[in-house]
């Protein structure tokens, strides 16, 4: 059992929550992720580390409730259990100082990117952290992020906050500027953004690293579940990822086999809401 | 009571009939096929046994179980006896009973076998199993070895773990065993379903060697959580038994679509899970009329009995060599077809095909024949030209076997490891590293229970022996 020390609410759907893990606090770097399990019977859903403090024995989970189980999980108050958490799984992020480095978060993929911003400025990169979200709410970790990075640019569909549009539009300008232009490029957020972006760094020739996010069950290797496509060969994310090179990824194939439980997941989600209204 | 028979009564028994489900009833539910002898069957099985002096099915089990002996005591009606040998010889009975491949190891070697059928020695373990866990309270207690103050880690709560343990424990070390999944049983428990070995015989064994002492804490995976160095700090002694858990792929074209499964993640989705199981169970499962199996052995059994109790029209089971190579054991092929699965033989597969909307569709085959024998000794297939054809299905598992999981032995250098990253161990298990022991399917590739059962025995003596020398 994993006690749940804080819960707090970041943007609608998006909790930041504090759990006390202390060998996978000690274990971990950044880049790996858990697979969390709350109670019997509940679904195994993996989850970044987003950060952790090896002295207090705790790990930080940025969780957006998207689906049935994450909206579960972050029903949890403090000083609640969660059952499983397993971990730290995944590789580590090959972390230098490539000198100027572009990070790009989208949705609760900014959480994800937390970890790498962090490690990245230890290492003593220039760093500019582009962040994009539908509106001005969904802005997240700006006060976290902005610390780290020397340039922190913020994107949003509705234009409600700093650059109208997707996160692309200020990373091309990026690129295009031979002062500012990044060695290498970390990106991580929904497919379609993953993939754009590396669409623009694939004509610069520039090192790109993406996050993926397959579904998964094991995290360890055992059910192949969490297979995507990397260049010529079928790579398992959780044990030869999460991160894989963003210029030899499949992204179709990635987005087409995480819609695999849509029609499930729908009836799942329904099914909640029903009981909900009941209850109320 | 007595087992007083002459040999031509007992030869005039014939074997008895394992009670079973019906199969249409049956392949619509996850409960147990075989529900066990009664009492009298048990006892009439018993006395077929013709107590041979020089024991020929004994040489076929793999851990030695004393089975002139527990026979004997079970046809004199003494039931904790019986245990008592029993369990002596073997730490998961209830499991072994239920499955072992009997017809190719102690069964085979039975002289009953040879003019008529053998006697059913894995139906009468299950039955004395099945016993002492009802009967606890009539079960001889074996007295408890003194505390050696010495302590074992265990890595995996597979047969070969849980073994292992127990017989640590019995000799008095403490034990822990880690486990990566958030549950008990490794195989056991995520890939053998409920209607061939009910999960609560793994609960009522793991809760037995708790008794014993044994500590086991899930949720950590050696190579990640903890390193094998920092177990070899913490403990005495270290026993590896990881499994063969990692799929290998069909190297085919279409093999990502949506609908494709590997085995291990169709099976742990149903059996770990609970998906399409229990009505709770959060764990979602693709459900379709027509599901494809690729491979003959018990793991495709296993897949395309689980998808036709899922509610699968036609469930198939697509194999390159015929019924006779098929490596699975003969009851599941046998429980398969009568549960109406349809056996595709001498056919390989050769492509998925997909829907327009990345759904698969069907799986492109093609037909093969025997040719003369590999050096396996069986025949290898051929494919006959111009022989393609199209199998129409909506969800096609791969069940043609699986690997090494470099997880654990990628963070470990020092451990020795053969061309195909199996742990390199001794008769004894002991690894290249001294303190270090692994046995079980990471040493031999997948293999079977009562080897991996062995194993674990075998190196728990071992290390015994090795922690008198500390
Ligand atoms: C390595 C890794 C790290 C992750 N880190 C984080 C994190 O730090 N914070 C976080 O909030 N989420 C993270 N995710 C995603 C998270 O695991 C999924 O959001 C979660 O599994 C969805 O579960 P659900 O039951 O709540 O939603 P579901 O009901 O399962 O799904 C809702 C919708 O999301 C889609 N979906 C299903 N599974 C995934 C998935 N794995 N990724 C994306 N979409 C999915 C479904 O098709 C459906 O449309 C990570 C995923 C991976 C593989
Ligand atoms: C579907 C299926 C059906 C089968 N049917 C039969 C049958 O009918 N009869 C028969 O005799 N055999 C059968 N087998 C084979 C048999 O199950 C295996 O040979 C046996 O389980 C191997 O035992 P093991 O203890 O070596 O490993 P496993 O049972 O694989 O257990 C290994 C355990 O270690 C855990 N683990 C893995 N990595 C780590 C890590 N890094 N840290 C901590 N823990 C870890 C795993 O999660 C697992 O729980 C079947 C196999 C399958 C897949
Ligand atoms: S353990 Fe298996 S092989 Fe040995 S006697 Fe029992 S059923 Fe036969
Ligand atoms: S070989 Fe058969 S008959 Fe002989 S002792 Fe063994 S089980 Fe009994
Ligand atoms: S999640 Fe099972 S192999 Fe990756």
């Amino acid at each position: 059992m994993f006690e749940v020390l804080s819960n707090e609410v970041l943007a609608e759907n998006l909790h930041k929550m504090v759990v006390s893990a202390p060998r996978i606090a000690k274990a971990r770097k950044a880049g790996q992720f858990v697979i969390v399990r709350l109670a019997q019977g509940e679904e195994r859903i993996p989850l970044t580390i987003g950060d952790a403090d090896a002295a207090a024995g705790t790990i930080t989970l940025f969780i957006q409730a998207i689906g049935a189980s994450t909206r579960r999980i972050v029903q949890t108050q403090p000083g609640g259990f969660i059952r499983d958490v397993a971990g730290p799984l995944g590789k580590e992020t090959h972390i230098t100082n490539w000198g100027r480095v572009a990070c790009i978060g989208g949705g609760v993929g900014t959480a994800v990117l937390f970890p790498l911003v962090k490690a990245l400025h230890e290492a003593g990169n220039q760093i500019t952290t582009i962040i994009g979200g539908r509106s001005e709410r969904y802005i997240i970790l700006e006060n976290e992020l902005s610390p780290l990075s020397e340039e922190f640019l913020v994107t949003t569909e509705d234009g409600s906050r700093g650059f109208k549009g997707f996160v692309t539009g200020p990373l091309s300008e990026l690129l295009a500027d031979p002062e500012k232009a990044p060695k290498a490029v970390f990106a991580v957020g929904p497919v379609p953004m993953m993939k754009a972006v590396a669409n623009l760094t694939r004509e610069k020739g520039i090192e790109t690293i993406v996050s993926l996010n397959p579904i998964m069950i094991d995290g360890t290797g055992m059910c192949g579940g969490c297979r995507v496509q990397i260049g010529n060969e079928t790579k398992f994310a959780c044990v030869d990822g999460p991160e894989f090179d963003a210029h030899l990824v499949d992204f179709d194939g990635l987005s087409d086999r995480l819609t695999s439980y849509r029609k499930e997941e729908a009836t799942c989600l329904a099914a909640e809401c029903k009981l909900g209204r009941e209850e109320a | 009571m007595s087992n007083k028979l002459t040999a031509k009564e007992r030869l005039a028994i014939e074997r008895v009939h394992m009670p079973e489900l019906p199969a249409d009833e049956r392949s619509r539910n996850f409960e147990e096929v075989n529900l066990g002898l009664s009492g009298d069957q048990a006892l009439e099985e018993a006395k077929r046994c013709l107590q041979c002096k020089h024991r020929p099915c004994v040489a076929g089990c793999p851990v030695g179980v004393s089975i002139p002996e527990f026979l004997d005591a079970l046809a004199s009606d003494d039931l904790p006896r019986s245990v008592q040998i029993l369990r002596g010889d073997n730490a998961l009975p209830a499991v072994c009973g239920r499955v072992c491949p009997q017809e190719t190891q102690c069964e085979a070697l039975c002289v009953r076998g040879m003019k008529g059928e053998s006697v059913g020695i894995g139906y009468l373990e299950r039955y004395v199993a099945d016993w002492a866990m009802n009967h606890p309270d009539r079960l001889l207690v074996d007295q408890r070895a003194q505390k050696t103050g010495k302590t074992v880690a265990v890595v995996g709560c597979g047969p070969a773990g849980l073994t292992a343990a127990g017989e640590l424990a019995q000799k008095g070390h403490a034990v822990t065993i880690f486990e990566a999944l958030h549950d008990t049983g490794g195989v056991l428990r995520y890939g053998i379903p409920e209607f061939r070995l009910p999960k609560e015989i793994i609960d009522r064994e793991v809760a037995h060697l708790i008794d014993l002492g044994v500590s086991i804490e899930c949720n950590v995976i050696i190579g990640k959580t903890l390193t094998i160095d920092e177990l070899r700090e913490d403990f005495d002694a270290v026993f590896v038994a990881n499994g063969a858990g990692l799929p290998t792929m069909l190297g085919i074209p279409g093999e990502n679509l949506k609908g494709v499964y590997a085995a291990n993640e169709f099976l742990t989705r149903v059996n770990l899970m609970e998906a399409g199981r229990k009505e709770d169970a959060s764990t979602p499962i693709i459900k379709r009329s027509e599901v494809a199996v690729i491979g003959g052995g018990n793991t495709a059994m296993d897949c395309v009995r689980t998808a036709r109790r899922l509610g699968a029209e036609r469930a198939m089971i697509v194999y390159r060599r015929s019924e006779a190579e098929m490596p699975a054991r003969v009851e599941e092929i046998k429980h398969a077809k009568e549960e109406g699965v349809e056996f595709v033989m001498l056919t390989a597969p050769l492509e998925i095909l997909a829907s327009e909307d990345g759904w698969v569709r069907a799986l492109k085959c093609q037909k093969m024949e025997l040719g003369p024998a590999d050096a396996s000794g069986r025949r290898r297939p051929q494919p006959i030209e111009g022989s393609e054809f199209e199998l129409s299905a909506g969800v096609i598992i791969n069940a043609v076997g699986t690997n090494a999981n470099p997880l654990l032995t990628a963070t470990a250098p020092e451990l020795q490891l053969n061309k195909w990253g199996n742990i390199v161990a001794n008769e004894n298990g002991e690894t290249s590293i001294p303190g270090v022991f692994a046995g079980g399917d990471i040493v031999r590739g997948g293999a079977t229970v009562i080897l991996a059962m062995g194993d674990g025995k075998k190196a728990a003596a071992a290390i015994d022996e090795y922690l008198k020398t500390k």
